[in-house]
């Protein structure tokens, strides 16, 4: 086996780092005259960089770096492609949509690179506690962006909403972490692989699951989980939502597949029922409360719990299959949900015009392309044929019925029904004739940059409708490499004893 | 076997969706919309009956098949074709479509655009539900043929149009979940999603009969809404009041019915059968409620809506009574009615555009005012309420007749006292609407008659309801060709199964 040096298993965390600090350095030493939106620019270049780093990853023989800390294989270059997909169409959106002046423009960029190398890094760990800065690296970036319109009362309250919950599930991670190292006197998750099965006290090892799926269960923003979801999705600018709701979460359920599926396969008799509930509980309160609301974000907020429940039902599927069919779903969520808030940025624009459904009454009278844009993406959230959301629900409850969940099915394509009443208002609402009484908004004015990302999630959101065959292997080449870690090196993990 | 067999399924579906992008693509100029999707859906027509003229009677199985591999795992293909029970029903669509087209053709004057594309992504849908052998691919149609129609009844709706929209899209949309779980279910057991490998696989018996009877009902109930079958007809009333006139002509009907043949019979004959009585009761409860409620109607879309109703559970009727001869009239009722109401709403349609109104007692005397109107009116109800000769009669009949002979007489007698009250709700409409005094809104509003395009998609409907009812022949061997008894003597009327 050739050795492949440590640096190249980061890269694309390297090139994201750079890309960030650059930033800073550029939007600290430039004049205060010029602009500060072609860093957006710089940003979006490096995020393309770090793309294509994740892609030339394959070509690099599985393994692990850096003391079996940080790993690369098509599992994680495939939520690494995902991740920087999604910062990339984030970027494009703000570009035009981020008003210029007054502002802290350039830190934004570099946040979103920042927050992008937490994510990168958290699915490609493979050590806890690297898992843990990961996850930090990232929680930080967001928290701050999730306050970045200080004018407003909403965003200072969505920011230290969830900050505290955030850091308060952190804390349950990590307490996790610390009983898994108890119990196994390691915290290498292929380690840990090994050990747990015989470790001595095997009530450690439970309660350090059940504390970490707590941390991750917030993250993914499942129930019972999920109550700050909707608050800071409401609070924080539609852009950030659009990253926030999208590539966090794909990082946390990398993370979490690799929690369940390789770090505790064993104890699939108690996590896998737990999942279940909190899958169906997800959906169920997801969708009953998203059917309440009137604001665009915060029923939009409940439909992307009730999605991390449709994702969870991937769980109940055994093996390769249920990997697959979650980063699948990941996918495919990811496109639909990045193109929806794009479409409600441009629609509503930032300083939210139309907050309300009704608001969208006639979008498409006004602007035939973006009402039509708005439909397109609520049908695949609905999961409609031929759009990536219904490809994904399929093969979600495909390994939910292949585990023998046909009930959490059942209860998932119901829900399905059920969501499809409060996306169709809105779709509906927007190709009602406006009202004389409506207020007009402003025929929103759409840039270059922000077509292109609307096209990207559209184009993405299609082709995993459509042809879903090659991301679909991807993710299947991903859960194989899952599945089989690599073979432990002989000497150099020696286990410690645990500390009685 | 002709050069473009292989191809004809895939022009036929294709047809419609690029009419409807080259409309998406092209400005909203003055008639332009209109023009591109009439010829496209004339175009497709034609592709359409490449079908029956090189169909080989007779012959068993699918044919002019084409079996694409389209996701590898789980194995999903593109396969689709036909056999003698969804030969005509695809030629019906494409007839039905431009008689769809000239129907907007004046009901529609705002956003054109709009609606022919998506009218045209609804034949697709539609012709694609009639062709797909592939339990996924269906699925898919299945349910893309609800997002244009969702759209389109809200955007033009009367004035309930997104609550109705929202109706009928939850109505149909919610059903086929379990619809869905059951085809995964049976993929997860059996490893295909090919009906012709499902249909054998299940008549051998590996499934265990506990989880088929659940897997047949979730098929079973999908389509019963999507018909409607009596309890679930609640989206109907509303959806016949909002749509566009086009839409109406092709929401009801042919889909669950169909489905119900060729998914529901066709899959689970053991599981279909048990629970015949069950629909046979409910079918004609729905004949019977159907035209009760169509007789005190005001506003004649809610009165096609009940009479819908009522016909379209004496297709159920003809299709649980197991029968073979009752099948082939069902079939062959599907095709006559759906010919029958089309021609009736474009009619109607034509009436409310030219006088604004829906309700039945604004209008009368109108026979006086545009004579042929009315001529083409009565022509077409006389064929929906039977009359001999034309094509209604020749469905009713067998149907009626199998079910006395066969199933049940006391069934049979209650259907025919429904189709007794179909004809006294359809007259008395003709009634009110075109004779009697001439109402001060008729004469109030001077309009035209019947123009030329109209009279052109009109005559050869009309004509066709007479050789239809003349020559059933014509049609009868290429659907009985298509009806396989199932194997396990599935032939044999309910009646005699009974203890």
């Amino acid at each position: 086996m050739n050795h492949v040096p440590d640096i190249y298993r980061i890269a694309p965390e390297v090139i994201f780092t750079l890309t960030g600090i650059a930033i800073m350095l550029l939007d600290a030493s430039i004049p205060l005259s010029w602009p500060r939106r072609n860093l957006g620019w710089v940003a979006a270049i490096g995020t393309t960089c770090a793309l294509w780093a994740s892609v030339w990853q394959l070509s690099l023989p599985d393994g692990t770096g850096f003391f079996s800390t940080v790993e690369t294989s098509p599992f994680t270059v495939f939520f690494h492609v995902l991740i920087c997909g999604i910062v990339l169409v984030t970027l494009l959106l703000t570009l035009d949509t981020l008003p210029t002046g007054g502002h802290h423009q350039g830190e934004f960029y570099a946040l979103v690179v920042f927050g992008a190398v937490g994510m990168c890094l958290l699915t490609s760990a493979v050590e806890l506690l690297l898992v843990f800065i990961a996850l930090e690296i990232s929680s930080i970036a967001t928290y701050i962006l999730a306050g970045y319109r200080k004018h407003t009362g909403r965003g200072p309250e969505a920011a230290i909403k969830y900050f505290l919950l955030g850091s308060f599930a952190t804390a349950f991670l990590l307490y996790g972490i610390a009983l898994v190292f108890g119990a196994t006197g390691t915290t290498q998750i292929y380690a840990i692989a090994r050990l747990a099965p015989t470790a001595p006290n095997h009530g450690l090892v439970v309660a350090a699951l059940a504390m970490m799926l707590v941390g991750l269960l917030f993250k993914v923003s499942a129930a019972p989980f999920h109550v700050w979801t909707p608050d800071v999705y409401e609070g924080s600018p539609t852009p950030v939502v659009a990253l926030l709701s999208t590539a966090p979460k794909a990082a946390a359920f990398a993370v979490l597949l690799r929690v369940v599926y390789e770090m505790f396969p064993n104890l699939r008799s108690m996590w896998g029922p737990l999942l279940w509930v909190v899958a169906a509980l997800s959906m169920t309160v997801g969708n009953l409360a998203a059917l309440r609301q009137q604001n665009v974000k915060r029923m939009l907020a409940y439909s992307s719990i009730a999605h991390a429940g449709y994702l969870l039902a991937a769980f109940a599927g055994t093996g390769a299959t249920g990997i697959a069919a979650a980063s699948f779903y990941a996918a495919a969520y990811a496109a639909m949900n990045v193109g929806i808030f794009a479409v409600i940025t441009l629609a509503a624009g930032y300083d939210e015009n139309l907050s309300l459904i009704d608001d969208f009454r006639g979008l498409i009278y006004r602007t035939p392309l973006l009402g039509g844009m708005l439909i397109f993406f609520l049908i695949s959230l609905i999961g409609i044929p031929f759009t990536g959301g219904f490809f994904g629900k399929f093969y979600s409850f495909t390994a939910a019925v292949n585990g023998g969940a046909v009930v959490l099915a059942i209860i998932g394509l119901l829900n399905s029904g059920l969501a499809a009443a409060y996306y169709l208002r809105l779709a509906l609402a927007s190709v009602q004739k406006p009202q004389a009484t409506d207020a007009m908004a402003p025929k929103p004015q759409a840039g270059a940059a922000v077509i292109a990302a609307i096209f990207l999630a559209a184009a993405a959101t299609l082709i995993l409708g459509i042809l879903p065959g090659a991301t679909l292997q991807s993710a299947q080449t991903a859960a194989r490499a899952l599945q089989s870690p690599p073979e432990p090196p002989p000497a150099t993990s020696s286990p410690i004893q645990s500390p009685q | 076997m002709h050069l473009i067999d292989p191809l004809i399924l895939k022009l036929i579906l294709l047809a419609p969706l690029a009419g409807a992008v080259l409309i998406a693509l092209l400005p909203d100029r003055t008639k332009l919309p209109n023009w591109i999707a009439l010829l496209t859906t004339l175009l497709a027509f034609l592709f359409t009956l490449h079908l029956p003229a090189h169909f080989v009677t007779g012959q068993p199985g699918f044919q002019f098949e084409v079996n694409t591999p389209w996701i590898a795992d789980p194995a999903i293909s593109f396969h689709v074709g036909v056999d003698g029970l969804s030969l005509w029903l695809v030629v019906l669509t494409g007839l039905l479509a431009p008689v769809g087209v000239v129907a907007s053709w004046n009901a529609i004057q705002s956003r054109r655009k709009i609606f022919y594309a998506l009218f045209l992504v609804q034949q697709t849908a539609m012709l694609g539900v009639f062709v797909s052998l592939d339990l996924i691919l269906y699925y898919g149609f299945w349910e893309l043929s609800l997002v244009p129609m969702a759209i389109l009844i809200a955007m033009y709706g009367r004035n309930q149009g997104a609550k109705a929209a929202l109706k009928f899209f939850l109505f149909t949309f919610i059903p086929s979940a379990p619809l869905l779980v059951a085809i995964v279910w049976l993929y997860v057991r059996l490893g295909t999603f090919n009906f012709v490998d499902l249909q054998s696989q299940i008549a051998s018996g590996v499934l265990p009969a506990g989880a088929l009877f659940w897997v047949a009902l979730a098929f079973l109930f999908a389509f019963a809404v999507k018909v409607p079958v009596f309890p679930l007809h609640g989206w109907l009333a509303d959806t016949f009041n909002e749509a566009p006139v086009a839409l109406t002509m092709i929401v009801a009907g042919k889909l669950g019915l169909y489905s119900l043949l060729r998914f529901h019979v066709g899959l689970f004959p053991q599981q279909a059968r048990a629970i015949a009585p069950l629909v046979i009761a409910l079918a004609v409860i729905g004949i019977l409620y159907g035209a009760c409620l169509a007789l005190v109607q005001r506003d004649f879309w809610r009165l096609m809506a009940y009479a819908a109703l009522s016909h379209l559970s004496l297709i159920v009727l003809g299709i649980y009574g197991f029968t073979f001869t009752g099948w082939t009239g069902a079939v062959y009722q599907i095709l006559s009615h759906e010919m029958v109401d089309a021609a009736l709403f474009l009619l109607l349609g034509a009436l409310e555009v030219r006088y604004a109104t829906t309700l039945i007692d604004s209008y009368g005397g109108v026979a006086a005012r545009l004579p042929r109107t009315a001529t083409y009116f009565v022509l077409a109800t006389l064929a929906m309420i039977g009359l001999p000769m034309l094509s209604g009669f020749v469905g009713e009949f067998v149907i009626l007749s199998t079910t006395f002979a066969d199933v049940s007489r006391g069934w049979a007698i209650a259907a025919a006292l429904g189709v007794i009250l179909g004809a006294a709700y359809m007259l008395m409409l003709v009634q009110r609407l075109f004779y009697g005094p001439e109402s001060p809104l008729v004469s109030s509003k001077p309009s035209p008659d019947l123009d030329f395009s109209e009279l052109a998609i009109l005559t050869p409907l009309v004509v066709l309801m007479l050789v239809m009812g003349l020559a059933p022949a014509l049609w009868f061997n290429q659907i009985e060709s298509g009806i396989h008894p199932p194997p396990s003597a599935a032939a044999q009327p309910v009646a005699e199964a009974r203890p």
